[in-house]
């Protein structure tokens, strides 16, 4: 039950070993182990999202995820988006921009599984968004906001590529 | 009981000017920029700090045996094995606890309902903490909750409230003799005699049913003893200003020994978010165990024992009118549950009193209100707390007489509302409505909803044997007071008279404003100057973050103002000035809802109390000078705004108390 073990795994792109019991989800571990409080609980049995990471680029629920199931893995959590200087990054400044958030405790979840959305489809329609952010509830916005706000980055993206094709 | 945090001394500061921000000039600053909420950045990049992310060095966790039960006799507690889990420190009874702690605080004078963080010989409701666990982990606490053996004798329960209230049911509190913890009955007015001029009555049953508004954080508190200084720190997510007196009661330690960390960021709240039986167990295993202790609900927990459950209300509504349609008088009998402990959920049933017929013409009115408990969890301050379930028993009984008689229900509507030449208009429970336009209001929802067309939707969803349907709701809650104490159109000047009080009745707040607006270059000069007197609990937090908040209040004010103004062709279509109506005291709800909810006036969680009681002014103020405003359209306005802001802190009133308990 109590049983430690050496668990390795990349974290926002630094390698990591560190000493876990087996029991250990990898919500706690991010939390407890490594500091990364940005991870946040919200349910604890994968309904609400709000432990959101990304595993090797994907979406995952991180409590009901074993820690120890990571092993050898990549994994990213909000504290990883942003600059060394805190610089926020396109999806965050949308968030900011359109107030797409309120009390903040979904947000780190909601803003990762949006960057996984626009990180594999960078031209999402109405239907692919509500689908990406379908599995994060958040109890203040009412989710018009964030919306906007995913739209708001993909608008960016658009302007971007039209600059560097023209 | 009146402690010293409560006193604040008289404070009178004068500030010509707020200066902050790159496009100030001396004097003046400019208002309405667009501009980014500044606890965002935080958020976004997962750097707030909620309380399960405040972990002080050598932090123990609590894990909680929760009773199975709603109602059983604790026959023994086995903590034996629990002890024996490497890594358990600790294992606390409610025996224990309550020996060394005061119950925590009933707003009733209920002496024989002893309301504490862990049960003690018994317990009321399912999910009830029976004892507390405190280990090096949470997972651990959980091993050790799990194997402490608890021996109960289950006992007849309570669930429905209807059936609590009669004699034969089981008794939640038995000593206390009775489930009715508070029971008034109020006659306003001739009633018998506007019965007999009725002639037909309607009487109608509603319930509010329980609910839940179930933030994604769940309650959590830090505690840490300082032996050395006698100082409890509290990190807990909070919303109550009464949170450090109570705490401090409880644990019988002086309130100016317990530091409560009001910066913590809270996950959500909707209300629920008060936790004292959290802090209180916190404190009490912290400064028992000499270090600090982290008590986080989990889900379950949360939903089951924790602060969750809002009002359940049975209403029946009696409701007297003319073969014409005039109501004549009505009569309002609630019965609220309060779950296992009242707690000052009961208080709550005096506030339909403020506004006891709503926007209706009703000469007399007759209100009796109950309060009893039932083996369920306690009731708390989930939204729709204030009159929102009365709101709703009256317009479900206006609309049965409207099927009665055969009328259509908004054009009963309008038979019945106060009329605007009727005010000043004082109800039969007292309260003088000062102005307002009812039917102007209601006109306005059903030109902005495009109600023809929703009519039109309903049919076709019907014609397709689809269920659909359309609500009308008028009504009316007590939120402050507005009124001209000086207007001259011509020279868009006005002083206002705007009262606010904080809605639990513990503390109000009053402000004089001076508004005028002047032809500037490229747009209006919108000067206000303000008056703010704070009375009550709220008045301890200080003048600096008074300052900040009215700063905010008439930033606010005035950015609503530009929109009005800027918005051209959009501007709202109100005719003439409306002192009040919709944004204060006689307000029909849809514009006062507007004006309140539009408003986030406070954004700092440490003034919990103003954020209530100020938005009632600010909505006064907006609603005030719109018809000012209107007239002298303009395309653009970024005028600089000069805020002379005067602050007068006297003592405060008294504390918490309604007047309608016992």
């Amino acid at each position: 039950m109590t049983t430690d073990q050496y668990v390795g795994l990349e974290v926002n792109g630094e390698w990591r070993n560190c000493a876990t019991s087996a029991r250990t989800s990898l919500a706690d571990f991010l939390r407890d182990q490594l500091g990364l409080t940005g991870t946040h609980l919200g349910c604890e049995h994968g309904v609400c999202g709000a432990c959101t990471v990304l595993l090797n680029g994907t979406p995952i629920r991180s409590c009901i995820m074993l820690a120890a199931q990571a092993e050898g893995q990549s994994v990213t959590t909000i504290e990883g988006l942003s600059g060394p200087r805190g610089e926020l990054n396109a999806v965050q400044d949308a968030f900011c921009e359109t107030h797409a958030l309120q009390c903040g405790f979904c947000t780190p979840g909601m803003v990762l599984a949006v960057q996984a959305l626009i990180d594999s489809n960078p031209t999402p329609s109405t239907e692919d968004i509500d689908e990406a952010i379908g599995g994060n509830i958040c109890r203040c916005t009412g989710y018009v906001q964030i919306r906007e706000a995913v739209a708001t980055v993909v608008a960016g993206i658009a302007e971007e590529d039209k600059v560097s094709t023209s | 009981m009146t402690t010293i945090d409560e006193q604040a001394p008289d404070m009178t500061v004068t500030q010509e000017s707020v200066a902050s921000g790159v496009h100030d000039e001396p004097g003046h600053r400019y208002l309405s920029q667009p501009g980014r909420i500044r606890e965002d950045r935080r958020f976004v990049t997962g750097s707030g700090c909620y309380v399960a992310d405040i972990t002080p060095p050598g932090t123990l966790q609590v894990g909680l045996v929760t009773s199975p039960h709603p109602h059983a006799r604790i026959v023994s507690i086995d903590t034996e094995e629990a002890l024996k889990i490497p890594g358990v420190v600790a294992v606390v009874t409610g025996a224990e606890l309550a020996a060394e702690t005061n119950p925590l605080r009933q707003y009733l004078d209920v002496p024989e309902v002893q309301w504490r963080p862990l049960a003690v010989e018994s317990t009321r409701y399912a999910g009830e903490w029976i004892a507390a666990v405190v280990a090096d982990s949470r997972a651990i606490a959980e091993d050790g909750a799990e194997v402490v053996v608890v021996d109960y004798e289950p006992l007849p329960f309570v669930m429905d409230p209807e059936h609590a209230a009669q004699d034969e049911a089981p008794l939640v509190h038995p000593s206390h003799g009775t489930n009715v913890m508070a029971q008034r009955r109020f006659v306003w007015g001739d009633v018998d005699a506007d019965r007999a001029r009725a002639g037909r009555s309607t009487t109608v049953t509603t319930r509010w049913n329980r609910n839940s508004t179930v933030p994604l954080e769940t309650f959590g508190a830090v505690a840490q003893w300082d032996q050395h200084r006698d100082v409890l720190d509290v990190w807990a997510s909070i919303q109550m200003p009464q949170f450090p007196d109570q705490v401090a009661e409880a644990l019988r330690i002086p309130s100016n020994s317990v530091r409560v960390h009001f910066d913590v960021d809270v996950g959500g709240s909707y209300g629920v978010k008060r936790g004292i039986k959290h802090g209180v167990l916190a404190g009490f295993l912290a400064r028992r165990l000499g270090v600090p202790v982290k008590l986080i609900e989990d889900r379950s927990e949360n939903m089951h024992g924790g602060d969750f459950h809002g009002p359940d209300r049975l209403f029946e509504v009696e409701l007297w009118y003319t073969a014409d349609g005039e109501f004549t008088t009505i009569r309002i009998d609630v019965l609220d549950d309060e779950g296992a402990y009242p707690g000052r959920s009961p208080l709550q049933l005096a506030k339909p009193i403020g506004a006891i017929v709503g926007p209706y013409r009703i000469p007399s009115a007759a209100y009796n209100a109950t309060a009893v408990t039932t083996n369920k969890t306690g009731q708390v301050a989930v939204r729709g707390f204030g009159q929102s379930p009365t709101n709703y028993a009256i317009e479900a009984a206006v609309d049965a007489v409207a099927r009665d008689l055969g009328v259509d229900r908004l054009e009963l509507r309008r038979r019945n509302f106060i009329g605007p030449d009727e005010f000043p208009y004082r109800i039969p429970s007292g309260t003088e409505y000062d102005s307002g336009d009812y039917p102007g209001v209601l006109d306005k929802a059903i030109e902005i909803s495009d109600l023809t067309s929703l009519l039109a939707e309903r049919d076709d969803l019907r014609a397709q044997g689809r269920l659909a349907g359309i609500g009308f709701a008028a009504c009316l809650e007590y939120q402050g007071t507005a009124s001209f104490r000086e207007r001259d159109d011509v020279a868009h000047r006005a002083v206002i008279d705007a009262r606010g009080r904080e809605q639990k009745g513990s503390g109000s707040a009053n402000a004089l404003i001076t508004a005028e607006l002047k032809p500037a270059e490229g747009g209006t000069l919108v000067d206000v100057a303000t008056e703010l007197n704070v009375s009550g609990r709220a008045a301890q937090f200080g003048r600096s973050l008074l300052a900040e908040v009215s700063n905010t209040m008439v930033d606010e004010f005035v950015r609503r103002l530009e929109v009005m103004i800027g918005g051209g062709d959009d501007s709202p279509s109100v005719s003439g000035p409306e002192p009040s109506a919709g944004g204060s005291g006689s307000g029909v709800t849809g514009s006062a809802a507007l004006a309140q909810d539009d408003l986030d006036v406070v954004r700092t969680i440490a003034l919990p109390m103003l954020r209530k009681g100020l938005p009632a002014i600010a909505a006064a103020l907006i609603a005030g000078l719109i018809g000012m405003v209107v007239g002298r359209r303009q395309r653009r306005v970024a005028g600089p705004g000069r805020i002379p802001v005067t602050y007068v802190l006297p003592y405060p009133e008294g504390r918490e108390r309604a007047s309608f308990l016992p």
